[in-house]
């Protein structure tokens, strides 16, 4: 049974994403939406022998959360965007932030759910954006040392050093787009080949990549999408692939060196796609999450890195083996929708694969409600055997 | 007895029949009182009377001859001829018959019968009196005539005496002088042996200078005629000396003859029969068939290659070539018609050749055959693009018709197959010709309808109606069809030659028409429709949406009549029959079905996003926080109920209304007293009030429970409220989810409120399920007021106020 109860957090969220550093533990990071209550961080761990879910909340004052991320390197640390009101004037901000030491690693306890002695977070610096406008996200530099985000304000794409224990946030360097049209970054993605210097963003229903290094375009996808682009991945496993989605309700695969065509198109939802993601280690699972209130989780192995399935490591392959591999790559793989999920009655914001167990994911619809899932036994055992 | 026993074989019938036949045998003895059976009956009618003589008499003859079967034969009982009371039997004896008549017969019968012996007795008495006259007459004047003869016969005896005599005087001289005649005439015999002998050796002796005559005047049918005469003589006397130098010099001679009998055969011009003659002569001369076969087509090849340039020289590239007809006629009448006098003359001249001859024949045509073949292909290669198939196909019908000749002259060089390969081939070129044209007919009705669409709208309101249009397309699609159909029909037209081959019939109707050309073009008509659906254009929507509308109405028309009725059509006029499996309608009727679908889902995805797009900017480009207390209905909103209305109008002129759910009849009415009193308990009522969050999420997703998912980009139903549901839906879901991305000031939820409501009013009649309209616009309103910090709504008098205003 893949399917755990859902969790509800009380209040609208849109914000999800695991502890990116912790490679043990189950848990997930949750930022709610509210205008008249303190917003909240969830803290959700996730117990997989027990089948229990354990909620740990922290306070997050300066307004609701629109994306938050994990620092990759400190479990601890994490970055959120956040809309701050004054004046009848509303900001999108940025800041990194740190949480209580004793909850980095979840609180074993059972959690008391009244618990008015919620904790707060600890502020480690803002990302100054007075000059760059509204926040639409910060991405972290994948395997880094947690020294390193970027973040996207309106039309400026922004690099920061973060120094002293993260306590000061340094430009380190910035890049924009000019020209007509809407030139507001929706999202972006750091990608983790190429010694992790390019980053790619998406802006109305355009993708773009940038290398770090000189702040420089190197690739553009002008119409990626019929309309708006929401989200974007890299593939873990293949440098050049990344996926797509947006208002067109399809998903797009593509391959940066070929920027005409995409290497293929998948349209199973029935509304906006907001949120794509590759699993982390098996890149031919992809997730998505659809205002529609669905979640699907397909299987897209014919261009995944493992086209003809899990193949023997090179070390022992003998002549045999190489013929028996052989044979089994002449199976056919189709692609397909392994399954489609609709435990949630709201749009789903997001979706996100748990950085520790590769075969479990979480996805948070608007109502606050968070659903934990496992991929399927039966296609775990045929990727894996 | 009862009427219906007569009838019945009852027991007592038979019993009676012996009666019957002994009662009318008795009648026709006695000449009875039966009218028209006795003479006596009708003194008035002598016809009656001579047909029943005549038998009389016929009768005695028979019996005289013994032939009483065939009387008896004629009767149903015939009389016993041994009767003694038959009056006209042999055996008739008067006593037994008076006796008998005395017994048998009342008085009155008596006298009948003896008044009726008594006139057939006088009757019989005339009658002998007349033959005896006659007769009388033809006895004297025989007795005069044999006594004539008698005299003049005994003057021939006096003559024939005499005659005798006068023969024994004649034969004894003869007798004399062929005794002195005889010596003399065995020497004249000898001598004319002698004679003939002398006349044979002189033309012997003659012969060559007599055969050299001939071939000097050119006779040379008189020459091998001598030749042949002399031959053997020559040959069963070669040991004489003589006889050899004769041999000699006729051979030299006659080697002569044949060089000169070649080199006319060789230098041709002569044309085939003098030819034929020459190779005649040629073989009577004794020279070798073989050789004399390579020759002769080797000739032939000449003049026929001779053709074949002139037809090649037709073709080419810059004259300006003679219509296809022309072509075939040229081809037909020189080239197959010499190839068939080659054949002919061939045929004839070296029957004797046996099958290696005929092998050799066959081979040649073969080679010949392809180059013409080769040359005709080429020039029907030219008549691809043309328009015309009665040209086409009149030609090809002269082509094939002309080769049959040959083909059945030389089964064995497969022209026949190969000119019905031919014609098969641009048969299945034009095919694929007409169905290019016919996809070009299609693209041009869509240009047309394009432009129709895009042409600037002045004087009419509407231009062009979009029902006009499609039956405009329609029609002119269904017309080409037609046409396309009436023009391969021409093929399999009776009077055509190759009409009965086995493709024609068959594969030809079946697979080509129906199959390559009819479901090919719909097929690809689908496709191209479908095309729009995918388009990378589709954010500036290069398709118009009235397009859409109108292809997936053609095609829905295509599902639901045409498709059956242009198979029928087909059917009909090809009269497919074989085994090959045919794309059955229904097949074709769903993918006609799925494009409509496809396309009209298209369509509102279209006309959605235009919508959409327009409330998403809307939504996005305004200050909601700063915003000013609302005083009217935005006038986007005003402008999405005016396309709606556009959209609704055009989609009714295509499509059927569609069914709603039963709503009570004053739906806005009731619609407003839901915002007004559900809001107060529902969803969106604890929100203004401030109290736990989870309430408004439990209220909130138990509401959620009870109505269904709503699928947002689904698939739509061919009529117009569905269309027009679908449309809704995506742009009231856009409105929903730009909304939850703002963050509103109080003002601006009241504006949000005001604007809903009167898209409440308006959009409701063009849903299937008003439910629908009225539970999105309040997930709208509710996320707006979840969007809201400060959230005050208005009063529900004055949202109607204002909307009524506006």
């Amino acid at each position: 049974c893949p399917s755990r109860p859902p969790k509800v957090l009380g209040l609208q969220a849109r914000a999800l994403t695991p502890q990116t550093a912790e490679t043990d533990a189950i848990r997930f990071l949750v930022g709610t939406q509210s205008l008249k209550y303190d917003n909240q961080i969830h803290i959700i761990d996730f117990d997989d022998e027990n089948n229990i879910i354990n909620k740990n909340v922290l306070l997050h004052q300066a307004g609701e959360i629109w994306h938050i991320s994990a620092s990759p390197a400190d479990r601890g640390v994490l970055a959120t965007c956040y809309n701050r009101t004054s004046d009848s004037k509303v900001l999108t901000c940025a800041a990194v932030w740190r949480m209580p030491k004793e909850l980095e690693s979840g609180s074993h306890e059972s959690p008391d759910d009244s618990s008015s002695t919620a904790q707060t977070l600890e502020l480690l610096c803002h990302l100054d954006n007075t000059a760059h406008g509204n926040m639409a996200c910060v991405v972290w530099e994948p395997m880094g040392d947690g020294k390193k985000i970027i973040s996207l304000a309106d039309n400026h794409i922004l690099l920061w050093d973060l120094q002293e224990s993260s306590s000061q946030a340094v430009l380190a360097s910035s890049a924009s787009l000019e020209g007509k049209g809407q030139l507001k970054f929706t999202s972006g993605r750091w990608s983790p080949h190429h010694n992790c210097t390019q980053v790619a963003t998406a802006n109305d229903t355009t993708l773009r990549g940038w290398d770090t290094r000189s702040m420089s375009q190197i690739y553009c996808i002008e119409n990626a999408h019929g309309q708006l682009v929401r989200d974007l991945d890299f593939n873990p496993n293949k440098q050049y692939y990344l996926a797509s989605c947006g208002d067109d309700c399809k998903v797009k695969f593509w391959d940066t060196r070929n920027v005409t065509e995409p290497v293929k198109t998948l349209e199973e939802h029935s509304h906006w796609v907001w949120n794509v993601r590759y699993n982390h280690s098996h890149d031919q699972l992809v997730l998505t999450g659809s205002s529609d209130s669905r979640v699907i989780l397909s299987n897209m192995v014919s261009i995944s890195s493992e086209p003809f399935g899990h193949l023997v490591d090179d070390d022992d392959i003998s002549d045999q083996e190489d013929h028996r591999s052989e044979e089994k790559s002449k199976e056919p793989l189709q692609d397909n929708v392994i399954a489609t999920y609709e435990e949630h009655e709201d749009s789903v914001y997001a979706v996100d694969w748990s950085s520790a167990d590769p075969w479990l994911f979480a996805s948070l619809s608007y109502d606050g409600r968070l659903v934990i899932n496992r991929v399927p036994r039966a296609l775990k055992y045929h990727i894996l055997l | 007895m009862a009427p219906g026993s007569a009838s019945s074989p009852s027991p007592s019938f038979p019993a009676l029949r012996p009666w019957a036949a002994v009662g009318a045998m008795a009648a026709a003895a006695a000449a009875g009182p039966s009218p028209g059976s006795g003479p006596g009956d009708s003194p008035e009618g002598p016809e009656g009377e001579a047909p029943e003589r005549r038998r009389k008499a016929h009768g005695m003859l028979k019996l005289y001859y013994g032939l009483s079967e065939g009387e008896a034969a004629g009767r149903p009982a015939g009389p016993d001829p041994l009767d003694p009371t038959d009056l006209n039997g042999a055996h008739f004896d008067p006593e037994v018959y008076l006796d008998k008549l005395r017994r048998e017969c009342p008085l009155a019968q008596l006298m009948d019968s003896e008044t009726d012996m008594v006139r057939q007795i006088r009757a019989l008495d005339s009658d002998m009196q007349t033959l005896v006259y006659e007769n009388y007459n033809k006895f004297i004047s025989a007795t005069d005539t044999i006594r004539k003869m008698k005299n003049d016969f005994r003057k021939m005896e006096d003559e024939m005496d005499r005659l005798a005599t006068n023969m024994a005087v004649i034969t004894d001289f003869s007798a004399r002088i062929s005794a002195t005649l005889q010596d003399r005439h065995e020497r004249i015999t000898k001598l004319a042996g002698v004679h003939a002998l002398l006349r044979k050796l002189q033309f012997l002796f003659e012969l060559p200078s007599r055969l050299t005559k001939c071939v000097e005047l050119g006779a040379y049918g008189q020459a091998v005629r001598y030749q042949g005469r002399a031959q053997a003589v020559l040959q069963q006397y070669q040991h004489l000396p003589s006889f050899r130098a004769i041999q000699d010099d006729c051979q030299v001679i006659t080697a002569r003859l044949a060089q000169q009998l070649r080199q006319r055969f060789r230098e041709g011009g002569s044309g085939a029969p003098e030819q034929a003659e020459c190779v005649e002569l040629l073989l009577a001369l004794g020279e070798p068939a073989e050789e004399l076969c390579e020759e002769f087509l080797a000739h032939a090849r000449g003049r026929l290659e001779e053709e074949l340039r002139s037809l090649e020289a037709e073709l080419g590239p810059s004259p300006p070539a003679p219509d296809v007809l022309e072509f075939t006629d040229h081809g037909g009448s020189g080239f197959v018609g010499g190839l068939c006098q080659v054949a002919a003359a061939y045929q004839e001249l070296f029957a004797a050749q046996g099958p290696a001859g005929a092998e050799r024949l066959a081979a040649f045509a073969r080679e010949l055959g392809s180059r013409y073949f080769a040359l005709v292909e080429r020039r029907l290669a030219q008549e691809q693009g043309g328009g015309d198939n009665s040209l086409l196909v009149r030609a090809l019908d002269r082509f094939h018709r002309r080769l049959r000749a040959p083909g059945a002259l030389l089964a064995a060089a497969g022209l026949a197959e190969a000119a019905t390969e031919i014609v098969e081939r641009v048969a299945r070129e034009r095919l694929g010709h007409h169905l290019q044209g016919l996809r070009a007919a299609f693209l041009g009705c869509l240009t047309d309808v394009r432009q129709a669409l895009a042409a600037p709208r002045v004087a009419g309101k509407e231009g062009p109606g979009l029902a006009e249009l499609l039956a405009n397309v329609a029609s002119s699609i269904l017309s080409h069809i037609k046409a396309s159909l009436a023009a391969v029909h021409l093929f399999t037209a009776k009077e055509v030659s190759f009409s009965n081959k086995p493709y024609f019939r068959g594969e030809f109707c079946s697979q080509g028409v129906r199959e390559g050309l009819i479901v090919g073009f719909i097929r690809s008509m689908c496709q191209t429709a479908q095309s729009f659906c995918d388009s990378p254009g589709e954010k500036g929507g290069a398709t118009p949406p009235a397009l859409l509308l109108l292809l997936s109405r053609l095609c829905l028309d295509y599902e639901t009549a045409t498709i059956s009725y242009i198979l029928t059509l087909t059917d009909e006029q090809f009269l497919v029959q074989d085994q090959f499996p045919v794309t059955p309608v229904s097949t074709l009727c769903a993918e006609a079905r799925e494009t409509a679908r496809r396309l009209l889902t298209h369509y509102v995805k279209v006309q959605g996003l235009v919508i959409s797009q327009m409330l998403r900017k809307s939504v996005e480009t305004r200050d909601w926080l700063s915003t000013l207390e609302p005083r009217n209905v935005r006038a986007v909103m005003k402008r999405v109920v005016e396309d709606t209305t556009a959209i609704d109008v055009q989609v009714g002129l295509l499509y059927e209304e569609g069914v709603r759910k039963a709503q009570s009849s004053d739906s806005s009415k009731r619609t407003f007293s839901v915002y007004s009193s559900s809001r107060q308990q529902g969803r969106y009522a604890p929100s203004y009030t401030p109290s736990a969050p989870m309430d408004t999420n439990l209220l909130s997703n138990i509401q959620k429970l009870f109505s269904e998912r709503i699928d947002v980009f689904s698939p739509v139903e061919f009529n117009k409220v569905s269309v027009l549901t679908g449309i809704i839906k995506i742009s009231l879901k856009t409105l929903l989810e730009c909304v939850r991305l703002r963050t509103f000031g109080r003002f601006g939820l009241q504006q949000v409120q005001v604007d809903c409501h009167f898209l409440q009013l308006y959009l409701w009649r063009f849903v299937a399920d008003e439910e629908l309209v009225h539970l999105l616009l309040d997930e709208v309103v509710a996320s707006a007021a979840l969007r809201c910090p400060d959230p005050v709504p208005m009063e529900p008098s004055v949202v109607e106020v204002i909307c009524e205003r506006g």
